[in-house]
């Protein structure tokens, strides 16, 4: 029998877009998804995904957990379970549109809750861990139950299909975000669990990725003793927790975290000054279990800003885009163009360097 | 008497056609197991004085020599094998305990030959080392787990003391005293050249090598031969010495016939008498124990330096590295029972203590259990033997390798675990001025460097088949390994899935 996600470890190639609005204005869907469809090839149809930033803006004070459920048991348990721990102000069923390339649907719910008082309280964590661990929980223990969203005002939307189609089910031309990204699957060896497309989530940080990368176990390995459980046997989840753990909960920036991930080469860090010198080693060193070899390009999702990043050799292709306040990101340069037929600015960004976007001063107000 | 007598294992095989009596032989041999025959002019050979170390037949000029296994034999038997029976002969004329040097040569299972390493396939690509940058430098210390900014938001560096090597292989203790005074001088040097470090073992360091100190670890054991002040504030690390993996639970034997004025001097004990390290150190009965002695350690040296624990893999490691990553030290060295030595118990060598691939593969999952692994590095040897272990060694979870054997063999050892007798022909294990003088320490040096060198280009060709270009990716990537031909139980232990999984 052919072993699903979190039984197996499989490999996959794939494709990767993202919109940024700089102002905080928003845009529908329905241009992600045009343009992670020109990128057809790049998938095989065993999963596609999308984040949206700003989509909740009446609710932007909740986390928003979108659910996928086997079976109605697994609803019932965690149902309990999330009831035990949070307010839940809203819950519904997500709403789709029929697909006919859109199958084997599990039962999808999205709740919008926030944690109960005392149960924080006596938790001693803050808030953003307590709900952080109740999702990890929920998805290492809860047979049937996959939280695959868990922001605050963002919600991510997958499935397994070709990207587009994806798009269509979970009719996302009826949200708004000033940040979208799209993520299209080429797994080699799959059934195509709904839980193991991109984007994947813990809290705000989303990440869709692109590429197989190496250091997987070494990275693995080392970021499960910080109560994490990759269970999905991912790089994409691996990523994600890396993220969530260097800036959550050590400090570092997004810009010093690409340097820890996609260290520069040792060579590199010997020519730059004096200075540079000193924080590149230390970065390397301190964290070196954190180092990820082999071709990535990954776009790193979060409230008010959008980092992309390739791997330190530039194994994967990945095109940066602006036009006035617009930022496109993606694979190839056609799936902006597509989009944005002129641009003021079209770039490839080296290996290990990354891009960051963020909302300007005043663009929070627009966009939460 | 008569059943004393063992037929030599060893015969030497001389071709009287080739040979020309030129009696290199002769002079090479400080076993003296080559005589030249006057009165029939010719070399005869005592086989029984002969360890097979291949001196003679290395420098025979006409290559007249060799060396065979003899087919002089017992009575087949399964059960009592010659070796066996030989040795209760051996034991019943002398009452003593058995001693024998250099690693377990026993035919247990060797884990590394049973561990294959994958590659990339299309879904990724595999690294060019001769195009792209392949890192193979890794530093060794604690890591802090978390940051420090100064006002400015600039982050602080608090790491605590590192090592830093520029390949992931450091060359392991063996005592001034154990080998010879050339043998340390090329590793030092070899240390030096290649970035990497040496360990003086528990012999003291030599006043003439306090200028590599940069790259000297240097050794605390039991017997605290050597230790003082100024010994601990030359080298860059300071190991102490709980065990050895060749004979673990007992301490270093230096027989008083090896401790000439040098050596006197550099121990700090009287002219030719025997180092007998205790088989504990007597301020260490428990864990607490060890604790006070890494502080002190740390105390004298200001904080400036790592402190490495040293101990033999034994059944209980992984608890006993657990304890000792909490007792402050910076790096755990752990010894296989395949590790080598000067001298040792014959059957503590071959039975006391377990594979280094098991135990290392144990230790590194329980640290991870514990989340405790980044609080220490773990170095492993023990054997060591070539680059695929060392590549195997890391992937299951080491930072680093010691190699001992391994650079004795490149100085010219032909493993004829003799070194107990400090009669070795090739000017290494041993003490004698006349032997110590063969060994060459600049040829020994660039040997060594070879060696090194030629690992290191294996493990980055083998890393960039892998699709990795550091080495802290490779570090504790199991799904990189395949067990072959081991049960589930092996597999669980080293935490790696059998080949076609």
């Amino acid at each position: 029998m052919l072993q699903k996600e979190g039984q197996v470890r499989i490999p996959s190639g794939c494709a990767i877009s993202g919109i940024f609005q700089r102002d905080g204005s928003r845009i529908d869907g329905s241009h992600i998804i045009s343009s992670i469809a020109a990128m057809h090839d790049r998938s095989n149809g065993l999963g596609g995904g999308f984040a949206g930033y700003g989509i909740y803006p009446e609710y932007k004070d909740f986390y928003a957990f979108h659910i996928f459920y086997d079976h109605q048991t697994a609803r019932d348990t965690c149902e309990a379970f999330l009831k035990s721990h949070f307010d839940i102000v809203s819950l519904s069923k997500i709403p789709v549109r029929r697909h006919p390339r859109i199958t084997d649907e599990p039962m999808i719910w999205r709740y919008f809750l926030a944690p109960r008082h005392a149960k924080l309280e006596s938790s001693q964590l803050d808030e953003r861990e307590f709900t952080a661990r109740c999702v990890i929980r929920v998805n290492d223990q809860f047979d049937g139950a996959y939280i695959f969203s868990s922001g605050k005002n963002m919600g991510v939307f997958k499935a397994s299909g070709f990207p587009e189609d994806v798009g269509e089910y979970y009719r996302l031309e009826e949200y708004s975000a000033y940040s979208w990204t799209a993520h299209g699957r080429y797994p080699t060896n799959t059934p195509g669990w709904w839980g193991g497309a991109h984007p994947f989530a813990l809290l705000d940080t989303t990440v869709v990725h692109n590429g197989e990368i190496s250091s997987y176990d070494a990275n693995r390995r080392f970021i499960e003793m910080f109560g994490y459980h990759c269970n999905l046997l991912t790089d994409t989840e691996v990523i994600t927790y890396i993220i969530d753990y260097l800036n959550r909960r050590v400090g570092l920036t997004l810009e010093e975290i690409a340097h820890v991930i996609a260290a520069p080469f040792w060579s590199t860090i010997e020519g730059k000054p004096e200075k540079e010198r000193e924080t590149f080693t230390y970065l390397r060193n301190a964290f070196s279990s954190l180092c990820i070899t082999g071709p990535f390009s990954v776009l790193v999702g979060f409230e008010g800003g959008l980092m992309a990043l390739n791997d330190r050799l530039k194994l994967r292709s990945m095109v940066v885009g602006e036009k006035g306040k617009r930022v496109y990101i993606a694979s190839e340069e056609c799936a902006i163009r597509v989009i944005a037929p002129s641009l003021d600015r079209v770039w490839s960004p080296r290996g290990g360097e990354p891009v960051l976007v963020g909302l300007e001063e005043g663009g929070k107000q627009n966009g939460h | 008497m008569a059943i004393d007598f063992l037929y030599p294992q060893y015969e030497v095989v001389r071709n009287l056609d080739r040979c020309i009596t030129c009696r290199a032989c002769e002079r090479q041999c400080a076993n003296e197991a080559h005589r030249y025959d006057a009165d029939f002019g010719c070399m005869v050979s005592d086989e029984s004085r002969c360890v097979n170390c291949h001196r003679c037949v290395s420098l025979c000029p006409t290559r007249a020599l060799k060396i065979v296994k003899t087919d002089h034999t017992f009575k087949e038997n399964a059960n009592w094998t010659g070796k066996a029976i030989s040795e209760v002969y051996r034991q019943a004329g002398s009452g003593g305990v058995l001693l024998s040097s250099m690693g377990n040569p026993e035919p247990l299972p060797i884990y590394w030959d049973k561990i294959l390493i994958n590659a990339s396939q299309v879904t990724n690509p595999p690294i060019d080392p001769l195009r792209e940058p392949m890192e193979t430098r890794t530093f060794l210390g604690k890591k802090p787990g978390r940051i420090a900014r100064d006002a400015e938001g600039n982050l602080i560096n608090n790491l605590s003391p590192q090592l830093q090597l520029n390949v992931p292989i450091l060359f392991s203790a063996m005592s001034y005293g154990s080998i010879s005074y050339n043998a340390h001088a090329s590793l030092a040097r070899a240390a030096a050249a290649l970035g990497t470090y040496y360990n003086t073992g528990e012999g003291g360091l030599h006043q003439d090598f306090y200028p590599y100190g940069d790259h000297t670890i240097v050794q605390v054991a039991s017997g605290r031969f050597g230790v003082f002040q100024k010994y601990l504030e030359a080298g860059a690390a300071i190991e102490i010495k709980m065990g050895q993996g060749a004979k673990p639970g007992i301490g270093g034997h230096l027989p008083g016939m090896k401790v000439g004025p040098d050596i006197s001097k550099t121990r700090m004990i009287p002219e030719g008498t025997d180092a007998i390290s205790p088989a504990p150190h007597h301020d260490i009965y428990s864990i607490e124990d060890l604790r006070q002695l890494v502080f002190s350690l740390k105390e004298a040296t200001a904080y400036k330096k790592p402190v490495i624990v040293k101990i033999a893999a034994v059944h209980n490691v992984a608890a006993i590295a657990s304890g000792i990553a909490r007792s402050g030290a910076d790096i755990i060295a752990i010894d296989g029972f395949r590790g080598g030595t000067g001298a040792a118990p014959t059957r503590i060598r071959d039975y006391v203590g377990i594979p280094i691939e098991l135990a290392l593969a144990a230790v590194d999952q329980r640290l991870r259990d514990e989340g405790i692994r980044d609080q220490v590095s773990v170095v492993i040897g023990g054997s060591v033997r070539n680059a695929a272990d060392l590549l195997k060694a890391i992937a299951l979870g080491a930072d680093a390798v010691y190699i001992a054997t391994a650079a004795l063999l490149a100085l010219g050892c032909h493993l004829c675990r003799t070194c107990q007798t400090g009669r070795c022909n090739w000017g290494i294990a041993t003490q004698r001025p006349e032997l110590v003088k063969r060994l060459n320490p600049e040829i020994g040096c660039t040997r060594l460097v070879h060696l090194v060198t030629a690992w290191d280009h294996e493990l980055k060709e083998m890393m960039g088949g892998m699709g990795i270009n550091s080495i802290e990716a490779l570090r504790g990537n199991r799904l990189m390994l395949r067990g072959i031909g081991l049960t589930q139980k092996e597999l669980d232990i080293l935490g790696i899935r059998h080949a076609g999984e």
